[in-house]
């Protein structure tokens, strides 16, 4: 009978160490664009943060504690994204995660800031970091980075003396081409032809002419992947054959999947794609496609990164600690070696902006090829 | 010059595309007053109910006929039984909203069920080019072409030369005549609706592979449709068409010669002319009875 | 009976008023902002609601109007002038385009103007999105200031949600007015029976014209409180999709019932917002909620109501007359 009571107390005693071990959960936040315009990237960067958060939960937790993420729709408009966060951050979540349109950025991060959460986005417009903002962080190059490089290549490897170049008229576009336009002048390359096209748009026919009137050395395409894969094929049944030169949505698995042989020469700067030849890259592949049946795109990868740079950081300051959590993620370099999550290894500078290895790359027979990698900085 | 004759042929491949979505709208508007906002979305869906059934195993040419089959029951029988039918006495303009809300459906229940992603959609024509009096041309572009001019004859000899026919154009001039004249009114204004989702169907079938198999492509597509249905005339079939080819041809030609920019503005310009000058639209009649 | 009926409606809007007033007291931020946004598009779908609702024109660009009056508050404001200045300009600005749209559009009368507005409102966006020089384009407008209100700062949430309950209520009494005065009874007359309306020697073009340009203003204004609630706009949230929405607020609401934009702005803004639980479906069961209602009642919510208060009124008035017919038989 005592040794009953005592088995009964000790149960108790059990049961209670275990959920203290345990804990609550750790709330995470996400808003991004799961409809509208950037429904494509807002649900490749929902299915990263899921696919992170499913593998870290299976592996015990952070810290012991399980994490737990809302997901809500800005429907790619500002003024809705501004609502959800406001609504996620009366919630006061860990770390709020998206948007990913730079206006839904922009509305969003002073409210993030005033509340004294970091705020883990998709945007990549150079502007977003340069406003002092001590809570916002990029997980991809900003164009400010990822630009210049490209702008080397056009002028040291294809000794290009003019371009055209061919952006989206979305802020995500006209972000590129503003910074690329510059480094363009930096090296005194004369910009050809400047056009601007839709999102959504489907015939390029109009586009491309402009573009052989223009005859350039190499054409610039800063577009969306399936615009891309559109235009491609336009360039390549109006026979221009000079090089093609783009970034991450030029060069894609996807735009590879859609233009078919017409993808073939495109090469580009890529921050982060599938296909880099990282073993660890390869294995996120592996199980997205897996669990979604289908290849992410980079967005896909920044999603899945902000949860791993969220238990990263977690992990550094040895606690769930949303006051302390920017300070000690800014500055902070993780490494792939001791979290394999972060599958590359990454370093946040002061502004919240990324340092990171980077590939230049061409397709060649409907395969990424690597030409060059892009060494971290520091 | 031999780029402004590229710029209009490229321009027709895309107007043809215009044209065929457009003819359904004058179709439905023709003989039940409907203006359906959905009609993108209606291009849109049979894509991915060919590459749903393609998923589940059938063969390419199965999926179409069964694709096609579907879409004559969802958007042509169910649209007209379970949204016209019951609004259709209260006007246009519920029926046009709630045609909105069948449009945000549509691409939320695609986006949710199927996926969020452009995936590529086989093509019915092959995808090589050929060259036309030195012009390089798409076969898939001439396909969509084809089809367009296939749809004007064939409607035309149907609504002209058979007895259904004449039964749905007394229908759509004056239903309440035409109903004591003995046609039947409700199964002209059915036949119409399965029309329509044929066309939509086909119009799918060769569009998909150059749009790709997309949530959000029918909003591109419904509206410069509704845009190409005003300019050729609201009431006519062959007007719809005229008004697509025309629509494509400008836009390009807008964007080769005014600002890429502002592409999208010249063909509303256009618009506004025409209502100015020429409101029945370039080859519509006038309206016979008020809205 | 009617004397009753008009008291129980001054109560019911008594506490209506009251609950909005109070209620929010304690409401989180993320609320506050909802219901201001309410708000804001309860204003642009009346001016709708005058244009389609009691004059009869479709219009499709008053998602284009919101958008003027957005961008000139914006512009002004973060050049440091006072949001009553840009309020003016928009004003202005939205009714004189509206009358120039107009003007040419319903020379040919019914869905023309349904037409140049759906032509507008891209136009306008790309003029928007295009022009950098004023709007800054694409990259937009940011840190746009809230107004002080008679030496008031409303910076926080609560205060905004007062500043735009009351312009949603100073509004309404205005609109309240133009209603019932011999110029809204000119609109009704128009959209019930034009030819007769013509032949009683209204200028139905003019008045058709008038409303649609007040309706358009009321778009600016709208907009001029939509810059400061989001404090960040760019040009995207008002294209064709916006004036889609607005058309469908009315319509849902009820056209043509004065309260009719106030319950359509409520389905619009709150229901996809309540549905939010449901996670990826909330729009999809938006979308079928509409359409569901619009089945039910193609005149909309207040076109329920009405039915049910007709429904009663015959009642009552054979009630009545079979007590007046048995008084005058017992009399006789």
């Amino acid at each position: 009978m005592k040794s009953g009571i005592f088995a009964a107390l000790l149960l108790v005693a059990m049961s209670a160490s275990g959920a203290f071990a345990q804990g609550a959960p750790i709330k995470l936040a996400d808003v991004a664009e799961l409809s509208g315009g950037g429904a494509t990237v807002g649900n490749n960067w929902k299915n990263g943060i899921d696919l992170a958060i499913e593998e870290i939960n299976a592996k015990g937790g952070l810290l012991g504690r399980k994490l737990e993420v809302t997901h809500a729709d800005s429907q790619s408009n500002p003024g809705v994204a501004r609502a959800q966060v406001q609504k996620a951050l009366d919630n006061e979540p860990y770390v709020l995660l998206g948007p990913g349109y730079s206006g839904s950025v922009k509305v969003t991060s002073p409210l993030a800031a005033e509340a004294g959460i970091t705020q883990i986005m998709g945007g990549e417009a150079a502007e977003l970091t340069q406003g002092g903002n001590k809570f916002l962080f990029r997980t991809s190059f900003g164009q400010q980075s990822s630009m210049p490089k490209v702008a080397k290549y056009v002028n040291d490897e294809l000794k290009a003396k003019s371009v055209a170049i061919v952006w989206v008229n979305n802020d995500f576009g006209k972000g590129g081409r503003d910074v690329m336009t510059k480094e363009f002048a930096k090296y005194n390359i004369k910009v050809a032809a400047d056009i601007s096209t839709e999102a959504g748009q489907a015939d390029f026919a109009a586009d491309v002419s402009k573009i052989k009137a223009a005859a350039p050395d190499a054409v610039f395409i800063y577009l969306n992947e399936e615009e891309s894969a559109r235009i491609l094929k336009e360039l390549k049944r109006q026979a221009i054959a000079v090089p093609l030169v783009g970034e991450t949505t030029l060069v894609g698995q996807k735009v590879v999947e859609l233009a078919g042989d017409a993808a073939n020469g495109a090469r580009g700067h890529v921050g982060l794609t599938t296909d880099a030849p990282v073993d660890l890259v390869k294995a996120f592949r592996e199980k997205f496609v897996k669990k979604y049946n289908y290849v992410p795109d980079h967005n896909g990868l920044k999603g899945y990164l902000a949860i791993y740079m969220v238990k990263a950081t977690t992990e550094k300051m040895g606690k769930v600690d949303a006051k302390k959590f920017a300070d000690t993620l800014h500055g902070l370099t993780i490494k792939a070696a001791s979290e394999p999550g972060i599958l590359m290894d990454v370093t946040f500078d002061e502004k919240g902006d990324i340092d990171r290895q980077g590939f230049l790359v061409e397709i060649v027979e409907g395969k990424q090829v690597v030409k060059q990698v892009l060494p971290k900085l520091n | 010059m031999s780029n402004l004759l590229d710029l209009l042929v490229a321009g027709l491949a895309t107007g043809a595309i215009y044209a065929l979505v457009a003819v359904g709208f004058t179709l439905l508007w023709q003989t039940s007053q409907t203006i359906n906002f959905a009609q993108g979305e209606f291009v849109m869906l049979p894509a991915f109910l060919m590459l749903a059934l393609m998923h589940a195993g059938a063969p390419f040419w199965l999926a179409i006929i069964l694709g096609i089959l579907l879409s004559l029951l969802l958007l042509g029988l169910g649209f007209k039984l379970l949204l016209v039918d019951p609004m259709l006495r209260h006007g246009v303009l519920p029926l046009a909203i709630a045609t909105m809300a069948l449009a945000i459906g549509m691409k939320e229940a695609v986006k949710q069920f199927f996926s969020a992603e452009a995936s590529p959609f086989p093509s019915i024509v092959p995808a090589g080019d050929i060259s036309i009096l030195g012009r390089v041309v798409s076969l898939q572009s001439l396909g969509v072409l084809a089809l367009a001019i296939a749809v004007v004859i064939g409607l035309t000899a149907l609504l002209n030369r058979t007895s259904i026919g004449h039964q749905m154009q007394a229908t759509a001039q004056n239903p309440t005549v035409a109903r004591i004249i003995g046609v039947p009114v409700e199964r002209m204004i059915l036949l119409t609706f399965l029309i329509n989702a044929f066309l939509v169907a086909l119009a799918s079938l060769l569009i998909t592979p150059i749009y790709l198999a997309k949530f959000s492509s029918g909003e591109v597509l419904g509206q410069a449709a509704f845009i190409a249905a005003i300019v050729g005339g609201f009431n006519q079939v062959r007007g719809a068409i005229a008004g697509g080819l025309l629509i494509g041809v400008v836009d390009n030609l807008a964007a080769a010669y005014v600002s890429t920019q502002y592409r999208a503005a010249v063909p509303l310009v256009l618009l506004i002319v025409i209502i100015l000058f020429r409101p029945q639209g370039l080859l519509g009649r006038p309206e016979e009875r008020t809205v | 009976m009617t004397v009753k009926g008009k008291y129980l409606r001054i109560a019911l809007g008594i506490v209506v008023i009251g609950a909005l007033i109070i209620v929010p007291m304690n409401f989180n931020r993320y609320g506050l902002y909802i219901l201001s946004q309410w708000a804001v598009m309860t204003i642009a779908a009346m001016g709708l609601n005058l244009t389609l609702g009691y004059a009869g024109q479709v219009s499709l660009a008053q998602g284009a109007f919101v958008g003027i009056g957005a961008y000139a508050a914006a512009i002004m404001t973060t050049q440091g002038m006072p949001l009553i200045a840009a309020l003016s300009v928009a004003v202005v600005l939205c009714f004189a385009i509206g009358w120039i749209l107009g003007y040419p559009a319903l020379r040919v009368q019914h869905h023309y103007l349904a037409f140049v507005t759906l032509a507008f409102s891209t136009l306008a966006f790309l003029v928007f999105r295009n022009e950098d020089w004023l709007t800054k384009g694409i990259y937009g407008i940011s840190n746009i200031p809230r107004p002080n209100v008679m030496g008031f700062a409303t910076n926080r949430p609560l205060p905004f949600y007062y500043f735009c309950l009351g312009s949603l209520g100073i509004v309404s009494l205005a609109m309240w007015w133009l209603i019932r005065s011999p110029w809204g009874r000119a609109f009704i007359a128009l959209r019930e029976n034009p030819v007769r309306a013509l032949s009683l020697g209204i200028d139905t073009r003019r008045y058709t014209l008038m409303a649609f340009a007040i309706g358009s203003a009321l778009g600016g204004v709208a907009g001029t409180l939509y810059a400061p609630l989001t404090q960040y706009i760019d040009p995207v949230p008002f294209n064709l999709s916006l004036s889609l929405d607005l058309l469908m607020m009315v319509i849902v609401g009820g056209s043509g019932f004065f309260f009719g934009p106030f319950l359509g702005a409520m389905i619009a803004v709150l229901l996809p917002e309540w549905l939010r639980f449901t996670q990826g479906y909330y729009l999809m069961l938006y979308a079928v909620a509409v359409m569901l209602l619009l089945i039910y009642s193609p005149t909309g919510i207040l076109g329920i109501l009405d039915r049910y208060l007709a429904a009663r009124r015959t009642k009552a008035a054979s009630a009545l007359r079979a007590v007046t017919k048995s008084k005058l038989e017992t009399a006789s």
